[in-house]
């Protein structure tokens, strides 16, 4: 695991005051999907921001592709290739689909239209949406607008925090066949989710974390058979 | 009945007394407004030196065109100060580069309270309006040239045979087209060009605008300019249409933030609908309609003037107008943020 | 103050008072004194500022309206009572002031009985401009009527006739009155708009007293108000005056003077004394702990059931009451109500700086801004044309630039408060007598 793709490695940590992870070690490599889950409170976006750089790390280090940009601003690892979706205010509401689409190209200076195909192509309904502002679309509709505009990169890691939240059952089904397709294509994709079992079922890897700290670490089809896993965060 | 004639009389004093120096004045408006309003979307406050910001650029470019009228540069038939515009706009951009760089970067750093940011553009007020008086001094000037009118009442008349006159002065003109130019250019900016959507994303969503890799700095300074520059134009419109006095155009910061407001604060069309709203709520309900329903009522004499409001209390308008926003619709029509 | 914060303020006080007695010696005590009046004044509005700024974090960007309300209560209350003013136009007036009231009652009666909609704005807009009509129909020849009575010297409705002190209260009234209505409409929402909408409505409120002559004679001034204290000519006249005077050594005359101006200041300090006092008792009790709780972080106040609003009106109203009765104070201590004079930059922005520079959130500190700062702003125009002179001296003689700069000298003050409260923002953003932190 040591050799992984991305890796926060033992990161120590917190907002100033008091420490909210203590140890947590993350990894994802190329083409998987690894999924952070536990209870509320757990420092599971937490760990999720450290890696982006938007917690301040007192011990551990990131590693992305095996050089250490634990010192980098988030705006740094963007241009490093990792692309990050918040989970409120991930799209520019007041922009058109299409702009929403333009400025996560923002830093690109080629020729981005190939990739906007390329994201049309994964969310169809985004292209007829495309001149609407995103603040207009639904729910589900966003969340497309939002991983849309983190792949104008083409980023070599996606971040997702909670992509599901606030969405229909059928929404959520729907968005996470398109983040395997999108991991199919060569992609590590890292998310915290709410929704512990059907993200585990999607996850090659699974983390979960209580209090700040690693608890369990396996595949997904490890976590869910786990009986305690089952009892203690999957509801039996 | 009021026969044909009459009522064409009538509209034509419409026209006269209200309609055209309203869109002169909502043109104005509209500039000065959508400063306040990109430096409310991008900075996030509301600028007190902007009245006094557009001071201190028409005070440049009143004392360029003396300096190239004593040198005889002109280009008559349009005013001198058209041609000294570019000078007083640099002079306004540099200025206020310079207040964000001594004054407003220092509490960006710390992520301030937008109250302290108001609180220090009052400092930044105090200074312009200093350095305003100190440099012209606080009475009237006067700076128009040029021919002063596009028609006259006169010509008017001889032309449609009516009682009544309509003249259009130059000043008139040249707010309303270099108003509109403006905005189409600024419009042109901010929906194409890379720099204009940098800055409608930072507005929208600071922290993803960052996350995309959006130059905070530049989007700030580019804000600072443009709003310079609008102030400039908005201040030289107003000093050749009326006459430039420096306390007239701290006093203008009033309906220029119920302009803000009115149309959704943070909003650049917003902006210029509220102008425009503004500016023709301040004179229909300013102007003496007397003579107005004489022509369309011959039968009724009123012994008033027929004016809802003496123009003594024109800044009673604007208020009004920020009232009733306030209490109906606290994010304008465009749907602003609430301050 | 306690601890260090007393030594602190002591020294500060001190040297204030050491500026005022220089001043004595080296210009002269009447000015001295006379500065003293203004500073005492400028004290009690910094005082109403800051209970609203320091305590609550309200900006009011309308000083100048309060103070001017203050000072239209001076005319109301101390003015001659002039029934004919009141034969020619009172029934009027009162007819105008009924049917605005009846309009407006039935107004809020629709507004609370109907549901939103195009029906009841629509109903709402027809019954404001009807009654409208109604009371311009009744107010126009009223005020016609009065303005034509003695036009020369009167013209207005005159006053009550009543002692002027008695319009410190009601100018504090006035001012709450108005307050109150800013305040409904724009607390609770961001603070900029309370900002913005005080600007209106100060600029407003200089518009009528400016224009509605029937009232206070607008731009025509009134002046004659009559006063507190004893006239100079009388205690000229007064035997024990004179002879007390004269066992001093003192000229009579100058002595008078000096002597109301003494008697201005004692009333004017006892005012403050007790505004003062007032105010840190309120400090200190659980409605100014609460106060303080709200202002550092609203979000947890109101999460907490306090109605942060109304706690903000209530704040407003009383700190703007303060300052209205500064206003009736300045009035009176002027003899004049010259409605032309006021101006947002000497009435509202100059009292910021005070209670900036002094320490906001600290009685203590806005005193002292009011005292330091009025001082300056009094001293700063001879020091800039001492300056303007100075740097004329070595330009060559009849030069454009040294003409200018000695004109431009009044103006140096505006540059130079601008910098005083820029560079105590940025540098001292907790004034000179900071405020305690309270546990």
């Amino acid at each position: 695991m040591t050799g992984s793709y991305l890796i926060g490695d033992e990161m120590t940590g917190g907002y100033g005051g008091a420490d909210i992870l203590h140890g947590v070690t993350i990894a994802v490599d190329k083409g998987e999907i690894a999924v952070i889950v536990g209870p509320n409170g757990a420092g599971k976006s937490t760990a999720m921001k450290a890696m982006f750089g938007m917690l301040p790390l007192r011990a551990g280090q990131v590693r992305l592709g095996g050089r250490d940009i634990t010192a980098l601003t988030p705006q740094e690892r963007v241009r490093e290739g990792m692309a990050f979706v918040p989970q409120t205010n991930n799209v520019f509401a007041s922009m058109t689909v299409e702009e929403n689409l333009e400025m996560g190209a923002f830093i690109r200076d080629d020729d981005f239209s190939a990739t906007m195909e390329q994201v049309f192509e994964l969310f169809p309904v985004l292209r007829e949406k495309r001149r609407q502002p995103a603040g207009e679309l639904s729910g589900g509709q966003r969340q497309q607008v939002a991983v849309g505009r983190a792949l104008m990169t083409r980023p070599s890691v996606l971040m997702l925090d909670e992509p599901t939240a606030g969405v229909s059952p059928i929404v959520m089904d729907e968005l996470f066949d398109r983040i395997i397709e999108i991991a199919r294509a060569g992609i590590a994709v890292l998310m915290v989710e709410q929704n512990a079992r059907q993200a585990l079922n999607i996850a090659d890897r699974g983390y979960v974390l209580v209090q700040g700290r690693n608890r369990y670490t396996g595949t997904g089809a490890e976590l869910l058979a786990d009986p305690e896993v089952r009892r203690s965060f999957l509801g039996g | 009945m009021p026969e044909t004639i009459d009522i064409l009389n009538a509209l034509a004093l419409f026209a006269n007394f209200v309609a055209i120096p309203a869109l002169a004045y909502g043109s104005q408006l509209a500039l000065g407004a959508l400063g306040v309003t990109l430096i409310f979307g991008i900075l996030r406050f509301a600028y007190f030196a902007h009245g006094d910001l557009m001071a201190f650029g028409t005070m440049l470019a009143v004392l360029t065109t003396w300096g190239l009228q004593g040198a005889g540069i002109g280009i008559a038939p349009l005013p001198t100060a058209l041609l000294a515009l570019p000078v007083a706009i640099l002079g306004a951009v540099a200025l206020s580069l310079a207040a964000d760089r001594a004054v407003f970067r220092f509490y960006r750093a710390r992520r301030a309270k937008p109250v302290i940011f108001v609180m220090a553009s009052v400092g930044v007020m105090f200074l312009f309006n200093g350095l305003v008086r100190l440099i012209i001094g606080p009475n009237d000037q006067r700076f128009a040239d040029g021919a002063r009118f596009v028609f006259t009442a006169r010509d008017f008349k001889e032309w449609s045979g009516l009682a009544e006159g309509v003249a259009l002065r130059q000043s008139q003109a040249l707010t309303v087209v270099v108003a509109a130019l403006v905005v189409a250019a600024l419009f042109w900016f901010l929906q194409r060009t890379r720099t204009g959507k940098a800055m409608r994303a930072y507005s929208d969503n600071e922290d993803l605008a960052l996350l995309s890799g959006v130059d905070p700095d530049r989007v700030v300074r580019v804000t600072w300019i443009i709003a310079a520059a609008l102030a400039t134009i908005a201040g030289v419109l107003y000093g050749l249409d009326k006459s430039f006095k420096p306390f007239t155009y701290f006093q203008l910061l009033l309906p220029i933030f119920a302009a803000a407001i009115v149309g959704g604060i943070g909003q650049p069309i917003g902006a210029i609908v509220g102008g425009y709203l503004v500016a023709f709520s301040e004179i229909t309900l300013t102007y003496a309609y007397r003579k107005f329903f004489a022509y369309l009522v011959p039968a009724w004499e009123p012994d008033g003037l027929l004016q809802i409001l003496s123009t003594d209390y024109k800044f009673a308008v604007s208020f009004i107008i920020l009232v009733v926003v306030l209490l109906v619709r606290p994010t304008g029509i465009f749907k602003g943020r609430v301050l | 103050m306690a601890g260090n914060g007393l030594g602190r303020g002591l020294a500060a006080f001190g040297a204030m008072a050491a500026l005022l007695i220089a001043v004595g010696y080296a210009q002269s005590w009447s000015v001295s004194l006379a500065m003293l009046n203004l500073c005492l004044i400028s004290a009690i509005m910094a005082l109403g500022l800051n209970i609203q700024w320091g305590y609550a974090g309200l900006f009011n960007a309308g000083v100048m309206g309060f103070v001017a309300l203050g000072g239209l209560a001076a005319v109301l209350v101390s003015e001659p009572f002039r029934p004919e003013a009141w034969r020619a136009g009172g029934a009027g007036l009162g007819a105008a002031a009924a049917s605005a009231l009846a309009a407006a009652a039935l107004i809020a009666a629709i507004r609370r009985r109907m549901r939103p909609g195009l029906a009841r704005g629509a109903l709402t807009a027809i019954l404001a401009m009807g009654g409208y009509a109604l009371a311009r129909h009744f107010f126009d020849p009223a005020v016609e009527a009065i303005e034509a009575i003695d036009p020369s010297s009167a013209g207005n409705i005159g006053g009550l006739g009543l002692p002027i002190i008695l319009s410190w209260p009601v100018g504090g009234l006035f001012a709450a009155a108005a307050a109150w209505l800013v305040g409904k409409i724009a607390l609770g929402l961001r603070s900029d708009y309370l900002a913005i909408a005080t600007l209106g409505i100060s600029e407003i409120i200089i518009a009528i007293i400016k224009n509605e002559d029937w009232l206070a004679r607008g731009v025509k001034n009134v002046s004659g108000l009559s006063r507190p204290v004893p006239y100079e000519l009388e205690l000229q006249q007064s035997a024990w005056f004179v002879a007390k005077a004269q066992s001093w050594g003192l000229d009579p005359a100058e002595a008078s003077g000096l002597a109301v101006k003494a008697m201005y200041a004692g009333l004017f300090a006892a005012v403050l004394l007790a505004i003062l006092w007032l105010a840190e008792r309120a400090l200190r009790s659980p409605w100014g702990r609460m106060m303080r709780a709200i202002r550092d972080n609203e979000h947890a106040a109101a999460a907490m059931g306090k109605d942060v609003t109304a706690r903000h009106l209530q704040v407003f109203v009383l700190g703007s009451a303060v300052i209205g009765m500064a206003g009736a104070m300045l009035t009176t201590l002027d003899g004049q109500f010259t409605p032309g004079t006021y101006n947002p930059l000497r009435y509202t922005f100059l009292i910021w700086v005070m209670v900036i520079v002094g320490g906001s959130g600290n009685n203590w500190g806005a005193v002292l801004g009011g005292f330091l700062i009025w001082f300056v702003w009094v001293q700063a125009e001879p020091a800039g044309l001492m300056l303007a002179e100075t740097v004329g001296a070595l330009l060559p003689e009849g030069s454009p630039l040294a003409q200018a700069l000695s004109e431009g000298a009044p103006h140096m003050r505006m540059i130079f408060m601008g910098l005083i409260l820029l560079l105590v923002l940025r540098f001292a953003p907790r004034g000179i007598l900071p405020e305690k932190i309270r546990r």
